[in-house]
């Protein structure tokens, strides 16, 4: 489905992804392991074309998507679930989901609003209110509806668990099984246990290069491989 | 927080937003009031205050196209004049040289307008913030300059002037010369071009736009086209900017330069900002206060523009989302 070949990307003059090669096939849930500014979220921005790579080819299902605007890439079927969330605050949750919607007819979406509501309550309940006002988890849960609003067909989160607590950390890893069940995930994470429990296979990014691929079992049974590349958590 | 955690089951039941539900009546209430007694203005008011109004009401639908821009979609234009004086210049011209009904210089008016604001959007909303008002600044000058230039054309300096109001068109048999006539005239285009301006608000384009101005990166891997909307709120904007114009040279028998100068562009922006960029009625409410305290304070002093400027910069620091806007904060407890 997604096939990053040997992308290049640069914040002015620094160098931060060095050829990072990466293979998603449908129905996948992969991981892209790495500490602190070894290149995930860049990765994840620069497929998103956020961050547009200056060298090296990303191509979703089949077609070449790199150097295209983000707004093409999201009609494509792909969308981003950033590391900040960056719900808009002013908004009510309704209107986050609205803004997404694609324009087409209700009965040709996967996901209308009622669907997503039902899937989620919490945000139903919450409908009228302002997104500034959530909690974090909330504020993650309605990122991650937002993003299936716009009917992707591949979803990128960014550091979905990030700054939550462990129970919300469990929800989320109940709604990313659930929604494996439909939609081909690439997620970024900084721990392993999340990671291992929710993907199968995973990437380990460091100083803007993989160093590591293989499925979540062979990661996780090989100490050497976390010592080296990952924080312990 | 505080809307919904008494009462989360209202909020599933209710479609619109959460607020008292009193205030949902009251605020068309009053709207039909305060159109009520404008329109019967003519019957009590003196010939002075229906020319204070009639301005009010023109630069308060001028503000309001500004803001569909600024308040709505982020976008500080220094240029908004450009489309103002499009819309002045295109009926003084009809109404000159080919007699045309207003109702049709109007509709011209706004075509040109937004003609205009379609070829300085499509090279100005890719920048943002002070580089697109910038351009925007430099843009409104260039069209300053053409007109106060191209004197075959415009009348340079002195503008364009003699043109005879003759009738609305639609068959409405109208004396326009008449300023009472006129005034309701005027009243009935603001009222209709602002109630289709919110209605632009309130729909799912507006939505976008509200989305934008919060944070256009975001919005764009969401799926949409940032630049394109950004440039439709433009030309809209310029639309009924160009409106705006159209409705004031007649008001003034006159069409000239200064109506395209930048310090016609800071109007709707001081304007927006002392009624309050977060609500609709905020432009209108703030061209109400501009235009009578200018009214107001020249009836003193000749040095009005000192005590403009400090009424205003005083009102600006203490009411920081606009008279209005903070106003309906208090109330609404926001």
């Amino acid at each position: 489905m997604l096939q990053v070949e040997d992308i290049h990307t640069y914040y002015d003059e620094s160098h931060a992804l060095q050829g990072v090669s990466l293979e998603v096939r449908t129905g996948e849930v992969v991981c892209l392991l790495g500490r602190n500014g070894a290149g995930k979220s860049t990765t994840l921005k620069s497929i998103m074309g956020l961050t547009p790579p200056r060298r090296g080819r990303i191509r979703f299902d089949g077609e070449e998507i790199q150097g295209r605007p983000p707004h093409w890439i999201a009609r494509r079927g792909i969308a981003l679930v950033p590391e900040d969330r960056r719900i808009f605050a002013g908004l009510t949750v309704r209107e986050n989901l609205e803004v997404a919607m694609p324009p087409r007819p209700v009965g040709e979406r996967r996901w209308p609003i009622e669907r997503i509501f039902d899937e989620y309550p919490m945000l139903a309940e919450l409908r009228d209110q302002d997104g500034g006002t959530l909690s974090g988890g909330q504020q993650q849960v309605l990122a991650i509806a937002r993003a299936l609003a716009t009917e992707p067909r591949l979803l990128l989160l960014d550091e979905p668990n990030e700054g939550l607590a462990p129970v919300i950390v469990q929800q989320i890893g109940a709604l990313v099984d659930r929604l494996a069940e439909t939609t081909t995930i690439l997620f970024t994470d900084q721990s392993l246990s999340f990671a291992l429990r929710h993907a199968s296979r995973g990437y380990i990014l460091q100083k803007g290069r993989v160093v590591y691929e293989g499925s979540t079992e062979i990661i996780r049974s090989d100490p050497g491989v976390q010592e080296r590349f990952l924080s312990v958590a | 927080m505080n809307r919904n955690a008494s009462a989360p089951s209202a909020s599933v039941a209710a479609g619109a937003a959460a607020r008292p539900s009193g205030w949902r009546l009251a605020v068309p209430l009053s709207l039909v009031l305060l159109l009520a007694v404008l329109a019967a203005l003519p019957s009590f008011a003196p010939y002075f205050y229906i020319f204070v109004v009639t301005e009010i009401l023109i630069m308060g639908l001028f503000a309001a196209s500004f803001n569909l821009i600024f308040g709505y979609t982020g976008m500080l234009s220094f240029g908004h004049a450009a489309f103002f004086g499009m819309g002045a210049y295109t009926t003084a011209m009809l109404l000159l040289h080919v007699e045309l009904p207003l109702v049709w210089a109007l509709l011209a008016s706004m075509a040109t307008a937004a003609l205009l604001a379609l070829v300085i959007g499509f090279l100005s909303v890719r920048l943002s913030e002070v580089y697109f008002a910038m351009l925007t600044l430099a843009f409104g000058m260039m069209v300053y300059a053409v007109a106060h230039q191209w004197r075959s054309l415009t009348n340079g300096s002195d503008g364009i002037t003699g043109f005879l109001l003759r009738d609305f068109g639609l068959g409405l048999d109208l004396q326009l010369a008449d300023p009472a006539v006129y005034y309701r005239v005027v009243l009935a285009v603001v009222a209709i071009a602002a109630a289709v301006l919110y209605l632009i608000t309130r729909s799912s384009f507006g939505l976008m736009l509200r989305a934008i101005s919060e944070n256009p990166e975001r919005v764009a891997f969401c799926g949409i086209d940032v630049r394109r909307h950004r440039l439709a709120a433009f030309v809209i904007a310029g639309l009924f900017a160009g409106l705006a114009g159209a409705l004031f040279a007649p008001f003034n028998r006159v069409a000239s330069p200064d109506m395209l100068h930048w310090s016609q562009s800071a109007e709707p922006v001081l304007m927006t900002i002392l009624g309050g960029a977060g609500y609709f009625l905020g432009p209108f409410f703030g061209a109400a206060m501009f235009v009578l305290l200018e009214t107001w304070i020249t009836s003193y002093t000749e040095h009005w523009m000192l005590f403009l400027g400090i009424a205003l910069a005083l009102l600006v620091m203490f009411f920081r989302r606009g008279v209005l806007g903070t106003l309906l904060d208090r109330m609404l407890r926001r």
